[in-house]
Parts: structure tokens; C-alpha cells; sequence
């Protein structure tokens, strides 16, 4: 409980910390929000418009000064207002977050799906000549970038099956679920591969390491078939690092396949936040890179949670 | 020596160095402009040209050879891929053991600084720092440098904290030697092995992030060569020129496989606890 509180009590200090850092730098990016907003036109602007716009975005103080205001904003849960969309910046990433979490919570399914019975088939079969094919698999599958993967698939479909991603417009999960499982399986079995590999090679590590133990061999002994040996002795404890492992990933998957999304033309956080950068949309910036680093620190919390759960040899917060 | 006798008995240390070995004969070989024809001059009558004797990987768009394009890519992708571990290394290994020996406030401050960095997602922060500085080799030194110093300030400091409490630590203390002394010969030098290790993981990170950068267009420059920048180039010739996309992809797919086949066996020498986990 007390490591909990302790942990709780850091978050919105590196979370002020992330602020600040992109609050600066965003500020350091060459060339100004207004000109980049509106392109050629900012050239026909008057000063005088030009100064209106920058006040009416909140642009035109020192950066402490637009800092403190944006603080204040945050505690009233406004994250300010997008240049480029010209909406509240939280509805932006509201809108673009469920394809983001669908696309990870898939890539995670496909992962464990693949991964834990792939490491546990390799484990059984220890220096076998299957083991050796699983283990050459996971190598060249997390070796695999995932935009290498990507275009391989593309070209795969196209010149051998004359098909195309479905790209187009997006459709969400509870409009037309068929269209949007079509449109992000593909970009969830890229994002699946090397985390499916990683998922293999520590599942088969965990499992060998939990085979070799006291307690397997009393189960062993006992009588009980090599199947409940595996499946309900053994694998319960290999899971606690492939829980670990998972956890993490999602949680950097939340953050958003940039170069995923950018590949398959899908609108997620990942692209929302490039294009934002590039576009010097100073609140929508902060604004996504703070919902980020958010859930991901809620995330690696979690998954350490789950950690002490599983395994109560585990006390949190002691060296 | 001994380390090099030892890869070469490790079977997939064998397969990653000879696999290092070669891509690094290849990037001293481009870097050096020493390939079978000038990456940059375009031969324009044969444009979109197919794999042939005279161009192994055929030609791209503008008729430049991609053989010798991908071999100065290689270059590139290694020479910022060194770089910028190095910068890691160096930056992660000063904090993690200023952070380790100072304690208290210092170590406080130093890793609640690397927890800010270490909540960024590697590539949103690779990018936030490219937007800042300007696309470039160097930049994509620095912004990877960057992003991986966290990592080395951590690999660093929690083997330097349990060494300080050491006794040995103490009696060189007892002795009279200088905290440099100390820092130098006692604790940095029983930290080279996990150091190597996770140098070499992380140079197949960095090369999979500067290839990630090139792609998006925020790394290398044209007209100069890269493998991100060949592999986003391709993307919309992938039907009639498929060679453009297929050699570059397999070129970052293995030297990536290589650095983790490399990276897999060192820490099974150097490191006898996690001999058998990794296997």
C-alpha cells in the first residue's frame, strides 16, 4: 500500500517534468505556429491579425507565463485549443485514442495468441530440432522493423493476390466492426510479429526455468500426466514475465505506431502526434505527449501490481 | 581475446559476428566510396532497371545504383548508429555513476530526470528533438543519444551501488585511494561486461530507430543514402521496381538480427546467471 502511495506520488511530478521538457522544445522548434497553421495565407495576415490570432491561442506571452496558464488549464481538464483543428485538444486525442488502444490491445491478443504456446511447445522439446525452429523464428521475428514488415505485407498482397490494404476512411469499432477488423488487421499482425517473438523467447526461458523446479518434479513424481503438469503446474509462474513483458509493450504501444499508422494511412495517436509536431500545434503537442507519458507510467504501474499479484514472494518496494 | 575465443564457440555468436563482421566491411567499403558505382550519378537510360550484372540490385527511379546506394546506406545507418550509442554510453555511464556515488539528493534528482526521459516513447522523443534541431546526421545522433541515456544510466547505477557497499570498495577507501581511483579501477571496471552487452543490444536499436527517423523523412537527407530513406522511397514504385524495396528491407532486418545474435551470446558469456534464460 505504502509502495502504491509512493508511486502515485511521483507521477505528476515526472509528469510535470514531461511537460515542461516538451513545453520548451516544442517553443525551440524553428518557424511559428501561425505561419505553419495557415501556410501561404499567414503572408496576406495584417500584424494586427496576426497579434489577435497569436492572443487568441495563447501564444503570445513568455513561455512561463503560457506555461502557467496552460498548468492551470490542466487542472480544470483543458489542454487548450488545437491550431491546427481548431477544436479543444482533448476531444482531438479522444477521438483518435480508441482506434490507438484497439490497435494495441489486438497486436497483444496476436502476441499472447502466438507467443505463449509457441515458448511452451520449444520449452517441452528443450535442444530438440523443433525447439531450434521456434527459437530461429523468435530471432528473425524480433529482428523484423515493423515498417519492413509492413511494406512486405503490402507488396506480398498486392503482387501475389492482386489486393489491397483497406485504407480509405475509418471506420469505427461500434459503426461497422467488420470494416475496422478488416482495416486494422493487418497493421495489428505487424505490430504482433516481433512482439509475438518477444513474447516466445520469454515464455520458453520462464517456462525451462520453472520446469527445472522442486515443485514440477513432486507434481511429476506424483503421477500427474505431462500435460497438467505443463498446463497447470508449470505455466501459472512462466507467465509472471511474460506479464511483465506484455505490459510494457502495450504500454509503449499506446503511445501510437507512428510509423505503423503513417504506412497504412490510419488515424491514430501515433500519426496525430507526428503531424502535430510538424504542424508546431504547440497545445496539441503538449496535449498528446502528456496523455502518452500518462498512460504509460498507469500502465508499468499496473503491470507491477499484477507482478506482486502473482507472485506474493514479490513485496513491492523492498530492495 | 579470450571474449573473441569465446564468441566464436557460441553458435550464435559465430552467426552475429560474422554477420557484424561483414555489414561492417560493407560500411567501411561505402563510407570509403569504394563500391561498384558512384551512389549518386544517375545513368538515365537505364532507369527502374532490374537486378543484372551491371547493377547487382538494379537501379532506382533516377537510375542510381542501389547496390552501391545500399552500401554508403549502411555507412550512414552505422556511422550514426555508433555515434550515438557511444554518446550514450558515455553520458549514461558519467550520470549512472555520478548518481550511484553522490547518492541521496543527487541520486534522486539524476533518475527522477531519467524517469521524465524514460516516459517518452523512444521515437516520440527521437522526433521531438529532430523537430527542434533540424533534420540531419547529427541530429539523429543526438536524438538517439539521447533517448537511449536513460537505459545506460540505469544498466550503470544499480551494479555501482551494490559495488560501492562492497568491502573491497571500503578498503581502497582504508587505503587512501582517490575517489577517481576508486570510481575508475573498482567500479567501472566491473562493469564493462554488463556495459558490452547492452552496448550491442542497443546498437540494433539505434539502427532501427536512425532507419525509423530516414523513413519518416527526419533522418538522413537526399540525396545521400540511407536505408530508411531508400525503403519510404520505394514504397510507391513497390509494383514495378520491387528490388528497391526488398534489398534494403532485408539489409536493416539483418543487421539488426546480427547486433541481437551478437548481443544474445555476449551476455550469455559475461553474464554466467542468465547463461541459462536466454539460451
Amino acid at each position: 500500500m505504502t509502495y502504491l502511495l509512493r508511486r502515485l506520488a511521483v507521477f505528476p511530478l515526472v509528469l510535470i517534468g514531461v511537460s515542461i521538457v516538451v513545453f520548451v522544445a516544442i517553443r525551440m522548434v524553428p518557424g511559428d505556429a501561425i505561419t505553419a497553421m495557415l501556410g501561404t495565407e499567414a503572408g496576406l495576415l495584417t500584424p494586427q491579425q496576426r497579434a489577435a490570432l497569436a492572443a487568441y491561442f495563447g501564444i503570445d506571452q513568455p513561455w512561463f507565463v503560457q506555461y502557467g496558464r496552460w498548468l492551470l488549464g490542466l487542472l480544470h481538464g483543458d489542454l487548450g485549443i488545437s491550431t491546427t483543428y481548431g477544436r479543444p485538444v482533448l476531444d482531438v486525442i479522444l477521438e483518435r485514442f480508441p482506434l490507438t488502444l484497439e490497435l494495441a490491445l489486438l497486436s497483444m491478443l496476436i502476441a499472447l495468441v502466438v507467443g505463449v504456446p509457441a515458448g511452451v511447445f520449444a520449452a517441452t522439446r528443450n535442444e530438440k530440432l523443433s525447439d531450434l525452429g521456434v527459437r530461429i523464428a523468435a530471432m528473425i521475428g524480433q529482428s523484423t522493423p515493423n515498417f519492413v514488415l509492413a511494406l512486405l505485407i503490402i507488396y506480398t498482397l498486392s503482387a501475389g493476390f492482386g489486393v489491397l490494404p483497406a485504407m480509405g476512411e475509418f471506420a469505427p469499432l461500434w459503426q461497422d466492426p467488420l470494416r475496422n477488423l478488416g482495416q486494422l488487421i493487418l497493421p495489428a499482425i505487424t505490430l504482433g510479429f516481433a512482439f509475438a517473438a518477444s513474447v516466445t523467447r520469454i515464455s520458453r526461458s520462464a517456462m525451462l526455468d520453472v520446469l527445472s523446479d522442486d515443485y514440477v518434479r513432486t507434481a511429476r513424481s506424483k503421477g500427474a500426466s505431462a500435460r497438467s503438469v505443463i498446463w497447470r503446474h508449470a505455466l501459472p509462474n512462466a507467465l509472471i514475465p511474460v506479464v511483465t513483458l506484455s505490459g510494457i509493450e502495450f504500454g509503449y504501444l499506446l503511445g501510437g505506431a507512428v510509423i505503423v499508422e503513417q504506412i497504412y494511412a490510419l488515424p491514430g495517436l501515433g500519426r496525430l502526434v507526428l503531424d502535430a509536431i510538424l504542424q508546431r500545434d504547440y497545445a496539441l503537442v503538449q496535449g498528446c505527449v502528456l496523455f502518452i507519458a500518462f498512460n504509460f507510467m498507469i500502465v508499468n504501474l499496473l503491470v507491477d501490481l499484477a507482478y506482486a499479484a502473482l507472485d506474493p514472494r514479490i513485496r513491492l518496494g523492498e530492495n | 581475446m579470450r571474449i573473441l575465443k569465446a564468441i566464436f564457440a557460441h553458435t550464435s555468436g559465430r552467426i552475429g559476428g560474422f554477420i557484424v563482421g561483414l555489414y561492417l566491411l560493407l560500411a567501411m567499403l561505402g563510407l570509403f566510396g569504394l563500391t561498384p558505382h558512384n551512389p549518386l550519378t544517375q545513368y538515365r537510360v537505364d532507369r527502374l532497371h532490374a537486378p543484372s550484372a551491371a547493377y547487382w540490385m538494379g537501379t532506382d527511379l533516377f537510375g542510381r545504383d542501389v547496390a552501391s546506394r545500399l552500401m554508403t546506406g549502411i555507412g550512414q545507418s552505422f556511422t550514426v548508429a555508433f555515434f550515438s550509442v557511444a554518446f550514450a554510453t558515455l553520458a549514461g555511464t558519467v550520470l549512472g555513476l555520478a548518481a550511484a556515488w553522490f547518492g541521496r539528493r543527487w541520486d534522486g534528482l539524476l533518475m527522477r530526470i531519467m524517469d521524465v526521459l524514460l516516459a517518452f516513447p523512444a521515437i516520440l522523443l527521437a522526433l521531438l528533438i529532430v523537430a527542434v534541431a533540424g533534420p540531419g546526421t547529427w541530429t539523429s545522433v543526438l536524438a538517439i543519444g539521447i533517448v537511449y541515456t536513460p537505459i545506460f544510466t540505469r544498466v550503470v547505477r544499480g551494479p555501482a551501488l551494490s559495488l560501492k557497499a562492497r568491502e573491497f570498495v571500503d578498503a581502497a577507501r582504508t587505503f587512501g585511494s582517490s575517489s577517481g581511483y576508486i570510481l575508475t579501477r573498482h567500479l567501472l571496471l566491473n562493469l564493462v561486461a554488463p556495459l558490452t552487452v547492452q552496448v550491442t543490444l542497443a546498437l540494433a536499436w539505434a539502427l532501427l530507430t536512425e532507419a525509423g527517423l530516414s523513413f519518416l523523412g527526419l533522418g538522413t537527407q537526399p540525396p545521400a543514402a540511407s536505408l530508411g530513406l531508400m525503403l519510404s522511397d520505394s514504397r510507391n514504385l513497390m509494383e514495378t521496381a520491387p528490388w528497391l524495396m526488398i534489398f534494403p528491407g532485408i539489409a536493416i532486418m539483418i543487421s539488426i538480427l546480427g547486433f541481437n545474435l551478437l548481443g544474445d551470446a555476449l551476455r550469455d558469456i559475461l553474464d554466467p546467471k542468465m547463461r541459462r534464460a536466454i539460451a
